[in-house]
């Protein structure tokens, strides 16, 4: 499945209300990190059909940055029933971001 | 058997499989994190010669598709020890073993911690190696930033553009940074010096809240800080290999111009070496000559 771009608008109905666990990427487009991480992240969306991956510009969606206390990009936050389970924070390999669903 | 097997895809890996690949040597590069090391937490380079205005971003892919393109091998497994005989070495990582001639070791350096309790949970809580990455997080909020050298200087510099102040903590009183990037500092309002200082004890509910900091007097003092932006200098990482090459008292590999360690058929390159100038091109320097002595140790 494609990363589906999510705003405060659609947050509630693309995360916390989704039916499969959600990886969600928040990120910015001047980190470089957040740039070495976006491909292995749209490679997990597509290798994963039974999830949902979707991703946060902190720039644009500041309130949600701000509501999940996310003050470090790039940060990856896996949801299930629209709980946070899973958290990291900076660049990590491939294995460990697959590593946090746990599935 | 590969000819020559690279440790970390930073500048100096990479630019050492370039090399080795234009000389015509089979390369496999193993990096246990992301290709280009730590220049891809620099938003600007302005020091490389003939590229005065690069992101460190794109100064990775473009070395990595060099490389690539050039048919070296990369593969993202973390190296956990060397084996050397007089004929081959073998590189152990997580995944498997990979046999070789010769190995270049070009791992680079970590990010120094303060070695404070609930320091890496905090991390992402107001905890930051990264002013760059994490600065616009601290917008009108206060923050300190530690350290003495040019990396805290120029953090403390670019914070104090976003946040309501930066309290600039230092262990002496002198900075080993640039003095005119003091200079610059003295001149804003809402940057704070507090010298012959380290800090002590982090505060922390959900995130971070308030730093203790002690001064050599004896005397300690509460801050409240929203950020706090760690620049304490940087430890090589070489501990898995110890056994197989000598290392200096701070853990650099001993090696001089040459790239030569104590071993035979083992290189060294960048960062984790001995020397007295760690930059962008010295690191890929290392890389041209590393590749050099291990095609010409191989034939």
């Amino acid at each position: 499945m494609a990363v589906i771009k999510v705003t405060t608008d659609n947050f509630e109905k693309e995360v916390l209300n989704s039916d499969v666990t959600v990886l969600a990427d928040f990120n910015a487009d001047w980190c470089g990190p957040c740039r070495m991480l976006k491909p292995i992240v749209e490679e997990i969306a597509s290798e994963n059909p039974n999830i949902k991956v979707v991703s946060i510009n902190i720039d644009d969606e500041d309130e949600l940055a701000d509501e999940y206390n996310v003050a470090s990009i790039p940060c990856v936050v896996v949801f299930k029933n629209g709980v946070e389970v899973q958290r990291s924070i900076g660049f990590r390999p491939k294995n460990a971001i697959v590593d946090l669903l746990g599935e | 058997m590969y000819d020559i097997v690279i440790i970390g895809a930073g500048p100096a890996g990479l630019t050492a499989a370039i090399y080795a690949r234009r000389a015509e040597k089979s390369v496999l590069v193993l990096e246990a994190l992301s290709y280009g090391g730590q220049i891809i937490y620099t938003p600007v380079i302005e020091n490389y010669p003939a590229a005065a205005d690069i992101s460190g971003f794109d100064f990775a892919n473009n070395i990595y598709n060099q490389a690539v393109n050039l048919g070296a091998e990369i593969k993202f497994e973390k190296v956990i020890r060397i084996e050397n005989s007089d004929s081959q070495k073998t590189v152990f990582t997580q995944n498997g073993s990979y046999i070789c001639k010769a190995v270049i070791i070009a791992t680079g350096s970590l990010n120094r911690k303060l070695g404070l309790e609930n320091e890496d949970s905090l991390a992402g809580r107001g905890i930051s190696y990264c002013a760059t990455c994490d600065g616009a997080f601290f917008k009108n909020k206060p923050v300190a930033v530690v350290g003495g050298g040019n990396t805290a200087l120029e953090d403390a510099l670019y914070l104090a553009d976003i946040a309501q102040t930066v309290y600039l903590i230092h262990r002496r009183d002198t900075f080993r940074g640039e003095e005119a990037t003091v200079t610059k500092l003295k001149q804003r309002d809402n940057v704070e010096f507090i010298l012959n200082s380290t800090v002590t004890k982090l505060i922390a509910e959900k995130n971070l809240t308030g730093i203790e900091v002690s001064n050599k007097d004896g005397s300690t003092q509460t801050i409240e800080v929203n950020g706090l932006f760690t620049a304490i200098g940087r430890i090589p990482e070489n501990q898995d290999f110890a056994d197989v090459v000598n290392l200096d008292k701070d853990g650099y590999i001993i090696a001089d111009e040459t790239c030569k360690t104590n071993a035979e058929g083992i290189f060294t390159a960048g960062d984790n070496r001995t020397k007295t100038v760690r930059q962008l091109v010295t690191a890929a320097a290392d890389g041209a000559i590393a590749a050099t002595e291990a095609i010409k140790y191989i034939s």
